[in-house]
């Protein structure tokens, strides 16, 4: 009953948000259509390898909303099956960075001490560096694979949760529930993962969804340099990089996957910003 | 300390590349022999240890060994395209910080207008937005279609090189009195450097309204508004220099932001930095130019960092006297 009136007190302050339920809108149709590629675009086949060259270079029209590329395929279906790797490639990364840099996060801020030092010393080697540098350092390192790309984006997004979570675990360290908790002699993980944990849900779901738009960008930028996932694999980045050499005649190439990105990211920041108020602004 | 800590990652990292760098360097062709002599050479036979002191003790030296790629050293190579990225860098924190401040700045002072909207909105789009994105829209904007800015490169095929004094070519120029070259110089900085701004610009807009807001909020703004000062000295005399502080801090993060995306930038309009450089060495797995561009590019943010650290002290006193 509580958690109801909670839930829908909730859901209230975000749709008051007129920007998050867009985006939320946003969200929920770039992510339908990107599951249902097969169905919902008009020529499924141009996906991968697809030669068809009557209609190679063709400008936006009736048939091809987006246009075509260099080999005839739809620009169109390649945008909505590039959303397919982009969100996969966003929730793989953050399933791997957000674990380990709460984990070590609320460690060093409930351990404190020597412990804590040396885990936030590391974290701060990490954040020193550029992040999409230090992804192209992983990536120069690793053979350039889907996965690899993965480990490299996940390896520069863990220290961010690290010391957003080692703050809020440092001001709630010394709360009467924790002391609590200690005292009638619960264990560490019990105290961290069930005292403490709970309470940074809000802000961890906040920055999450937010980094789910960021990493998506990131990841574009990778590919856009070349150093994402090979071709003919359709990814937005590589899609945009392929069309930059064409312009102005084929404008269409680099601009329609360059606003889909631009979208998506638009989406899921809408939507975290609408979490962030709902949550309220004392995060 | 921090420095310190990233040459090790950066050397770890390197040390990670699976297969063999003296046989990466000499080719398929190369007999054992040869790759043999090789890892002499490159001290690969020698404990991790001793490859990690070897490596600092070259590094203190300004020698970062040589480019397997280029096959000269890669201090070279990195000397001769870091300037084109640095200024780059620099004008599109100079774009970011003169318009972004002010918008900010003027949004503070009317509130819930049309200006205050546009900055919200444009602080919005330029988060959500790659740099490539906005080099690709621009590029297409004015260059290509309204035809005022020259589409690529650093200067026109024909223009007269300024003498090399520090690399930056708009320094150069203005320094040469060739003004010709200075006003070149700056029509095809213009693009990419706006380009890589857009990504702050908003940012920094939307935190100066925000730090300006809450410094309006106090007393003494109260008190001088009570003692007649004008509305304007009220804002540039009294609410900024508090409300700037917090800025320069996150503009400091932005710098960071902007080294990264400056490669992307580059690729767009052909800029003659190191972004070609860096990738190029990544996909051929050349060593020595990986880790000589990430060095180059950490210590970069890091004396930027510091710098911005200096000028909060001297903006903001308080913050040496609560470390004494």
């Amino acid at each position: 009953m509580m958690a109801r009136r909670f839930q829908s007190r909730a859901w209230y302050r975000f749709s008051a948000e007129p920007m998050a339920v867009l985006g939320l809108v946003l969200l929920a149709a770039i992510t339908l259509a990107a599951i249902l590629a097969p169905f919902v675009t008009p020529f499924p086949e141009h996906a991968s390898s697809f030669v068809d060259f009557r209609n190679m270079s063709q400008p936006p029209s009736a048939s091809h909303w987006f246009g075509t590329d260099l080999v005839g395929r739809d620009v169109l279906t390649r945008v909505v099956y590039g959303y397919r790797i982009s969100l996969t490639v966003g929730i793989v990364v953050l399933g791997l960075a957000v674990p380990l840099g709460v984990t070590l996060g609320m460690i060093a801020g409930y351990a404190g001490g020597r412990l804590g030092a040396v885990i936030m010393r590391i974290t701060d080697v990490f954040l020193a560096i550029p992040a999409l540098v230090l992804a192209m350092a992983v990536l120069g390192v690793l053979d350039r694979t889907l996965i690899n790309g993965l480990i490299a984006l996940a390896v520069l997004w863990w220290p961010w949760y690290t010391r957003m979570v080692y703050n809020q675990t440092r001001a709630i360290r010394n709360e009467g529930y924790v002391v609590a908790a200690q005292v009638v002699g619960a264990s560490h993980s019990w105290v961290l993962f069930g005292e403490i944990l709970p309470n940074l849900v809000p802000s961890i779901l906040t920055k999450f969804t937010l980094d789910l738009g960021f990493v998506i960008l990131v990841a574009s930028a990778l590919s856009f340099l070349g150093l994402g996932v090979e071709p003919p694999t359709p990814d937005l980045g590589s899609m945009v990089a392929e069309g930059a050499g064409y312009l102005p005649d084929m404008w269409w190439m680099p601009v329609f996957p360059g606003l889909a990105i631009l979208l998506v990211v638009l989406a899921f920041n809408l939507v975290g910003d609408g979490l962030r108020s709902m949550f309220g602004d004392g995060m | 300390m921090v420095l310190f800590g990233v040459s090790i990652l950066i050397f770890g990292i390197a040390r990670l590349i699976p297969g063999d760098p003296a046989r990466i360097a000499l080719g398929p062709m190369a007999s054992n022999e040869q790759v043999e002599a090789m890892r002499d050479r490159l001290l690969l036979n020698e404990p991790i240890t001793v490859q990690y002191l070897n490596f600092i003790k070259n590094l203190v030296q300004g020698d970062l060994g040589t480019s397997l790629y280029t096959r000269r050293p890669v201090t070279e190579d990195i000397l001769s395209t870091l300037p084109a990225t640095f200024e780059l860098v620099l004008a599109a924190a100079l774009i970011m910080t003169v318009v972004g401040v002010p918008l900010g700045i003027l949004a503070a002072r009317y509130r819930h207008s049309g200006l205050d909207i546009a900055a919200n909105l444009l602080a919005l789009l330029g988060v959500v937005t790659p740099s490539f994105v906005w080099g690709i829209f621009l590029m297409l904007l004015f260059a290509f279609h309204l035809d005022i800015l020259p589409i690529a490169g650093r200067l026109s095929r024909d223009a007269v090189l300024p003498p090399q004094i520090t690399g930056l070519l708009l320094v150069d120029s203005a320094l040469a009195g060739m003004w010709a070259t200075f006003w070149d110089a700056l029509r095809h900085i213009t693009l990419p450097a706006t380009a890589l701004a857009m990504g702050g610009l908003g940012t920094a807009a939307r935190l100066t309204r925000a730090n300006m807001s809450e410094v309006y909020g106090r007393q003494y703004i109260q008190l001088a508004r009570a003692f007649g000062y004008t509305e304007r000295e009220i804002a540039y005399r009294y609410a900024l220099r508090p409300a700037m502080v917090p800025t320069l801090t996150i503009l400091g993060l932005d710098f960071a932001i902007m080294l990264g995306n400056a490669f992307l930038v580059e690729k767009v309009f052909a800029w003659p930095g190191m972004a070609r450089y860096g990738v190029e060495v990544i996909i051929r797995k050349d060593l020595n130019g990986i880790v000589g561009t990430i060095l180059v590019i950490s210590a970069f943010f890091l004396i930027i960092n510091m710098i911005i650290d200096i000028i909060v002290a001297y903006m903001n006193p308080r913050i040496l006297y609560q470390n004494q």
